[in-house]
């Protein structure tokens, strides 16, 4: 079964694939009380899906990309404490200009190498990024963060409520939209390309692909995607602090992928939402053994079931198929 | 002048100090990586076992220091055989991300463990007398317990390094960092020696975690608060090297020391920084066998 | 007069104090099937590796079509013909057998940066690959996933990858190695039907492919180029049956 840009396939959107919008909806009539972490869920699955682009279909191994999550967050925040720029929208593009933009610079850097050196780099950039967050605090507010960030009203009518109605839909907006044009680039030939490239690069350095450069594209593509789940994070927090910028975000947003299933765009969907809703449920009375849950989790991901939920439920339709 | 050079000669001794340890700990993390090409990311887990078993065997059972040293040395060589067998070996061609994710699990589970045995706080260090007073050394003092550590890492090297260059069991590391499937067509058994490998990597680990555990103190956040450093260190000296990772942590040791004394504003953004460029320079590391 | 389709000057490639390529000078013609024989350890795939650029020389120059290509990258020389198949089947295994084809075909014609239009409404993409295919008689396996094909097919798959780009310079490296001998003659059914345009450098060990296929042979011993000629003189030279025929030959 191909999950991306296929030359045999198809590329029509299933009934399946409607689900995570009726979910949306339905959540938003019947859980209103749920609308604030279901914002908080619509940015990581963004998050996710753009980690998702670079590891799942690209093959790319990183230990930090909340540094794109972080850039995108401070840039909006940035931009409303100190130049006080309160546009959503302009917040939203100069987050995401900006995040990509580092992934272009960052990724030139990084993606020259392999294996341990590239994990190794995207740690080190991390840690660096980190330290001058909390050290540029005239800029970014050090570790007291950016409190009282300000986001107009949409279209001058729309305002931020107490409720999180305003925020929960704006969020399903933009994931909606993001999740359109990454579902267009993974079933385009772009996509097909990435996944030959995951399968075997030295087949695609021979068939004549420049594969430094293609590697590149998605990467900077990937971080301004990060980038904009990070504007969203601070506009919806109205607020922004350090935490954007640590390990364990980007270990978070890891789990989330790999308990999803990789390479299979619903993963991104799938494992926030599970994640998220079993922390909301758990971790706040068992906070002791969250972590130790969260360890055990991935060490059974790891070995029997690769695939994470998606890949358990493909396994539990074909086995329901094949009498 | 003499406030300079009295800082420097204290800078480089401490910076010294902290490099040994961090090499003890990390050149475990060099030869597995190099050895098994295994991306092990929990090598602290074993840094931080060792310390906490030093603090509790001193503590609750009154063990004497050299005699804790060793039991963290031991008791953690052979509790990571065990993970070994079990686990690692099961991922050992499973690719870079099961390893990755993997060695995270472990990571997240120990800091649980570690948490609701010890709490949040750092584990007390408890030193012997003898090793509590300052010593002198060409007119100047310095604290006992640093100079009796800088020694008992120097001794664990040049161990280190005569096992490696002039045993037996050196030469069939040295060949299996080399080319496995040659070593493995020559008749070498790599399982058992990626085992024993592992094992005195791990105990290394452990007993510098002890020995180290007043320069990084032992707290539940311990594998993941010093993961990178322990990266850096074996990434900038090169994977499969023995000198590499001495080199790189004793420079990543004086410069952490030299900038947290005369720039703290700097942070640790210097290390990062220089690592960075050093692997665009070199990606297999300054001595790496392979990238 | 015109250019040799592929040629190298005194090309050598050391590791360390290894010699592996010394001073190969070799001139492959336009339209050319001309192999590549030696011993095991001849370093005939790294002179493959070196043409391709997948290893870089440590000196001597590289000619393509009367190009200096030494220095270019990999993925310069494939766009400019230069093809290849690979000694150990390196596929795309977990993708349909025309999804390996058109990957190739989609870098060809450019369209790989296509981030919007579905890679399946290429239908020109996928009946070209689909003609490869066909050619190669793999037309009822194309939506199977490589990995489901035997050995021998996997083989063909290379091939028709290969085509797929076009090349004006083949290079195939040990195309029926591993195939079981009842196999290996759809192989050979295969190369000799091939488009005459493409000059082709054969490397094999099999020495009924080497004569049925090749109309010159080149011979590489230790690194250097030992002799080259017919097939007939191939097959009277005494050094030749020395060193590589060894004692049965060639009948």
């Amino acid at each position: 079964m191909i999950r991306s840009g296929s030359y045999s396939g198809h590329a029509r959107i299933g009934i399946m694939e409607a689900l995570p919008w009726i979910a949306a909806i339905a959540v938003y009539f019947l859980l209103p009380e749920y609308l604030s972490l279901g914002a908080r869920i619509m940015i990581f699955i963004l998050f996710t899906l753009s980690l998702d682009l670079i590891l799942g279909y690209a093959g790319i191994i990183t230990l930090g990309h909340s540094v794109f999550l972080g850039i995108g967050a401070y840039t909006a925040g940035i931009l409303s404490v100190k130049l006080n720029v309160n546009d959503p929208f302009l917040q939203l593009i100069a987050g995401c200009l900006t995040s990509a933009l580092f992934g272009l610079v960052s990724g030139a850097v990084i993606l020259r190498t392999r294996n341990l050196t590239l994990l190794m780099l995207t740690l080190a950039i991390t840690a660096i990024v980190y330290e001058i967050g909390n050290k540029a605090s005239s800029l970014t507010g050090g570790a007291d963060g950016l409190p009282g960030v300000q986001v107009n009203p949409f279209f001058g009518t729309f305002e931020f409520d107490l409720w999180g109605r305003t925020g929960y839909v704006y969020c399903a907006i933009v994931l909606f939209v993001i999740w359109f044009v990454v579902r267009r680039l993974i079933y385009s030939p772009f996509g097909a390309m990435l996944t030959g490239i995951r399968e075997n690069t030295p087949r695609m350095h021979a068939l004549g692909a420049p594969v430094y450069q293609r590697l590149l594209i998605v990467y900077t593509i990937s971080a301004g995607i990060a980038g904009i789940a990070g504007v969203l994070m601070t506009q919806v927090t109205q607020s922004v602090g350090l935490n954007v910028l640590t390990f364990e975000v980007a270990g978070d947003v890891l789990v989330m992928l790999i308990l999803g299933g990789v390479g299979r765009i619903y993963g991104a969907f799938v494992g926030p939402v599970v994640y998220m809703v079993a922390q909301d449920l758990l971790a706040k009375q068992f906070p002791e053994y969250w972590s130790f849950g969260v360890g055990i989790l991935l060490v059974l991901v790891v070995f029997f079931a690769r695939g994470g939920i998606l890949g358990l439920v493909d396994k539990i339709v074909d086995r329901a198929r094949t009498p | 002048m003499q406030a300079f050079l009295s800082s420097l000669v204290s800078v480089l001794f401490h910076g010294v100090a902290y490099g040994m340890i961090l090499y003890v700990i990390s050149v475990g993390l060099s030869v597995t990586m190099g050895l098994m090409g295994f991306v092990n990311l929990a090598h602290g887990v074993f840094a931080m076992a060792g310390g906490l078993l030093l603090s509790t065997a001193m503590s609750k059972f009154a063990v004497p220091f050299p005699l804790a040293l060793l039991l963290a040395f031991v008791a953690v060589a052979l509790a990571s055989v065990v993970l070994e067998r079990l686990l690692y070996s099961r991922l050992y061609s499973a690719g870079e991300l099961a390893q990755v994710l993997f060695t995270m699990g472990l990571i997240f589970i120990s800091i649980a463990i570690a948490r609701q045995l010890y709490g949040t706080q750092a584990a007390p260090v408890f030193l012997p007398d003898y090793l509590k007073g300052q010593i002198n050394i060409f007119g100047r003092n310095f604290p006992a317990f640093r100079v009796v550590l800088i020694f008992i890492s120097a001794i664990i090297v040049v161990a280190l390094w005569f096992g490696v260059e002039r045993t037996r069991w050196g030469a069939t590391v040295r060949a299996a960092v080399d080319n496995r499937y040659m070593a493995q067509s020559v008749g070498i058994n790599t399982n058992r020696l990626f085992m024993v490998t592992f094992a005195l990597g791990s105990g290394l680990a452990g007993l510098g975690g002890a020995l180290g555990s007043d320069i990084l103190p032992v707290q539940s956040t311990y594998p993941l608060e010093n993961l990178v450093y322990f990266m850096i260190v074996v990434a900038v000296g090169g994977l499969g090297s023995l000198s590499g990772p001495f080199i790189a942590a004793l420079m990543i040791g004086i410069a952490d020391t030299a900038t947290k004394y005369w720039f703290p504003e700097l942070g640790a953004f210097l290390i990062y920084a220089a690592t960075i460029g050093l692997l665009l320079w070199r990606p297999q590391g300054l001595f790496g066998v392979r990238s | 007069m015109s250019a040799p389709a592929l040629e190298t000057r005194d090309l050598c490639k050391q590791f360390g104090a290894l010699t592996v390529a010394s001073n190969i000078n070799f001139r492959l013609e336009p339209g050319a099937r001309h192999a590549l024989i030696g011993p095991n350890g001849a370093g005939k795939t790294t002179f493959v590796n070196m043409l391709t650029g997948a290893l870089p020389a440590t000196s001597g120059k590289i000619m393509f079509g009367g190009e200096d290509i030494t220095q270019m990258a990999q993925a310069a020389r494939t766009k400019r013909g230069l093809g290849r198949t690979f000694q150990i089947t390196s596929l795309f295994r977990d993708l349909p057998v025309l999804d390996n084809v058109a990957l190739g075909i989609a870098e060809r014609e450019g369209v790989s940066l296509n981030v919007w239009k579905p890679a399946s409404s290429y239908a020109s993409i996928r009946d070209e690959s689909m003609a490869h295919l066909e050619t190669m008689g793999l037309g009822p396996e194309a939506l199977l996933c490589v990995k489901d094909l035997p050995y021998g097919k996997q083989r063909l798959v290379e091939i028709a990858i290969a085509l797929g780009l076009k090349p004006k310079v083949l290079l195939l490296d040990e195309p029926a190695a591993g195939v079981p001998s009842l196999e290996s003659g759809r192989i050979l059914d295969v190369l000799a039907d091939l488009p005459k345009d493409i000059a082709i450098l054969i490397i094999e060990h099999d020495m009924d492919i080497v004569f049925r296929f090749a109309q010159r042979i080149t011979v590489l011993v230790q690194g250097a180029v030992l002799t080259e000629g017919t097939p007939d003189e191939i097959a009277g030279d005494q050094r030749v049956r020395d060193v590589y025929l060894g004692e049965g030959g060639h009948d």
